[in-house]
């Protein structure tokens, strides 16, 4: 371990590319000294990071502590949202995350695929390269530009023609019930699904790109098409990637406020109609948090922040541990 | 293995393939309509006064969002005098002294955790450290949101660039005597320069269009700011602000803004980008 070593300085001869280099010299020397003072602040800087962390959960913890107190686990299953008979629950914006997350995944996670299988498998490496690169602009669009486009472009159009035809196609289904207003839980949705797609294309195409073309190459000799060799060869070896890349784009959608506060409506109630408006905690805090005067309230609503980074925490750990454990299986280094 | 007819497999064939092509004209087709609308409904906005006015009150035709201009560049920037020497510092640690050590891989994960926490919840976090013990919004509360934001981005770029200087430099320079500092500073940074200024770049666009963490600590303001210490007006909450108000006159300024931040934070992310990618093939 380089932070406890101290030896003398390697020398020129030393095997170059090694990594664990020891520090220069011993400390006595003034030349030392220095070198710990340095060290000493890079690790200081290094250590915020955990740090910054650790004071997330406490200060989210302590502000909420009130609405712990006050509500308990009710908090959690219950669906009142009521600022003037100081009634809080969660339960409507913890089921609208997990919707509104849910069908940005179902879309994006086929058309992530069916891109990076298009721009790894079907056409040349170059071209390849500058259509994921515009795909990848996509995530680089702030998430407010999202909003604005969502709300006063994309939404009127689903009133008009999306929501009109799935009502029709949808018959008596309870999921397209409902008058098309444009803006509500199927809109966020599908923003969402196009702001985690970016995210979704790039780790499945690096996955695609890992597959030994030997493999590849012995499936396409055996007379396979190339869908074939994608669904039985590709697919089947970077299973483990493309979950990751599956785990990546959910906490995104998780947590993602802007874009989908513009579009879904921001109401308190449970509807199994993807039409009507919801909530999801993000847009909830968006909405009311400078609104909150009574500190009840406030305390509520850092709680719904608390059970939100909870959430994504917890995905996030998921993901780097799934993909750990992958890059661990193929030999290389994390 | 079923047996399956030739014709059939070829069929399926083309089939999947049309449909990969298609997909990704859907995700291409749907970047070009918001680049497009963004910047048709944007540009007629874009006038001298909406750079050098305050915004008018609703109704009140002309205006502009000088003062959010200037808002959010200020706390862009003092983001970037806090976030990015911490940042730089952190990842000299991983590359240089941390390596594989435990510490350095607990830091490396808990870079990653707080790459993917909701900006909102900094916000939050932000708000309950420095916005509510002292009872009133400020710029400076922003500006540390944002460098929140900003510190494990460039600690891990820092990291990776640095990684790619040849320890043979490190060890060259260490055997003339120089102390670990200077070799870092002098050699290892000067080998790495590009790729560190092109890493704090894209973590500048990131930050920049940033809304969520600013909506409960840098608030927003409709006047010139006396200092950081209040509310501060800046760009992104005025979107925010203007396109949830009823007035045409505001939603047209709120188009206009988002043009502005989506062709600086763009243009910042494709320069990085080529500038990199012609690196790496060199």
């Amino acid at each position: 371990m380089a932070l406890t070593q101290t030896s003398p300085p390697s020398l020129p001869g030393a095997p170059s590319g090694v990594p664990g280099f020891p520090p220069s010299s011993p400390p006595e020397s003034p030349r030392g000294r220095g070198d710990t003072l340095f060290r000493w602040v890079t690790v200081a800087s290094a250590v915020l990071v955990p740090l910054l962390i650790l004071g997330l959960f406490i200060s989210l913890t302590d502000l909420s502590m009130p609405s712990i107190r006050h509500f308990g686990l009710r908090f959690v299953v219950s669906n009142a949202w009521n600022p003037v008979k100081h009634d809080f629950g969660a339960l409507s914006s913890i089921y609208g995350t997990l919707v509104s997350t849910l069908i940005a995944m179902v879309i994006a996670m086929p058309l992530g695929l069916a891109i990076a299988f298009f721009l790894v498998e079907l056409i040349p490496p170059g071209f390849g390269r500058i259509i994921g690169g515009a795909i990848e602009l996509l995530a680089a669009i702030p998430s407010i530009i999202f909003g604005m486009w969502g709300l006063f472009v994309f939404a009127p159009y689903m009133a008009d023609h999306v929501q009109p035809f799935l009502a029709r196609i949808g018959g008596n289904l309870p999921l397209f019930q409902g008058p098309p207003m444009g803006i509500g839980m199927l809109t966020a949705g599908v923003i969402l699904a196009l702001m985690i797609l970016p995210f979704i294309t790039s780790v499945t195409s690096d996955v695609f790109r890992m597959v030994p073309v030997q493999l590849k190459e012995s499936a396409y000799g055996m007379g396979s098409t190339t869908f074939e060799v994608a669904r039985k060869v590709t697919l089947r070896y970077g299973f483990d990637g493309i979950v990751g890349a599956g785990f990546l784009g959910l906490g995104r959608a998780l947590g993602e406020t802007m874009a989908v506060t513009f579009v879904i409506g921001n109401s308190h109630k449970i509807s199994a109609s993807l039409f009507t408006g919801a909530n999801t905690i993000a847009s909830t805090l968006a909405n009311e948090f400078t609104e909150a005067s009574d500190p009840l309230y406030l305390s509520s609503l850092v709680e719904l922040g608390l059970i939100l980074l909870f959430i994504t925490v917890f995905v996030e750990i998921l993901s780097r541990l799934w993909l750990g454990r992958m890059k661990k299986k193929s030999g290389r280094r994390v | 293995m079923r047996r399956r007819p030739a014709t059939f497999r070829k069929f399926l064939n083309t089939f999947v393939v049309g449909v990969s092509g298609f997909s990704a004209l859907v995700g291409l087709f749907f970047l070009g309509w918001i680049l497009l609308e963004v910047v048709l409904k944007g540009a007629s906005a874009l006038s001298i006064g909406f750079f050098t006015k305050l915004p008018a009150p609703p109704g009140v035709p002309g205006g502009g969002l000088a003062n959010a201009i200037v808002g959010t560049i200020l706390m862009t920037a003092l983001a970037v005098l806090i976030g990015v020497p911490l940042g730089i510092l952190g990842g000299v640690y991983l590359s240089e002294f941390g390596e594989d050590s435990k510490i350095a891989s607990t830091i490396r994960f808990a870079s990653n955790v707080l790459m993917g926490t909701p900006s909102i919840i900094v916000g939050v976090f932000i708000y309950a450290i420095m916005v509510y013990p002292i009872g009133h919004f400020s710029g400076y509360a922003g500006a540390v949101s944002l460098a929140v934001i900003m510190l494990p981005v460039v600690v891990r770029t820092t990291e990776d660039m640095l990684r790619m200087v040849p320890n043979a430099l490190r060890e060259s320079a260490l055997a003339l005597g120089a102390p670990r500092w200077k070799v870092t500073f002098q050699v290892v940074f000067r080998g790495a320069k590009s790729g560190l200024l092109t890493g704090v770049l894209l973590a500048i666009a990131r930050v920049s269009g940033e809304t969520a963490p600013l909506l409960f600590t840098a608030l927003n303001s409709p006047f010139w700011m006396k200092s950081l210490f209040g509310p501060t007006a800046n760009l992104t909450v005025t979107i925010f602000n203007y396109a949830m108000s009823p007035y045409k006159d505001w939603q047209r300024q709120a188009w206009g803004a988002s043009l502005l931040i989506m062709a600086g934070v763009l243009s910042v992310t494709i320069i990085s980008r080529l500038y990199l990618r012609g690196r790496n093939k060199r």
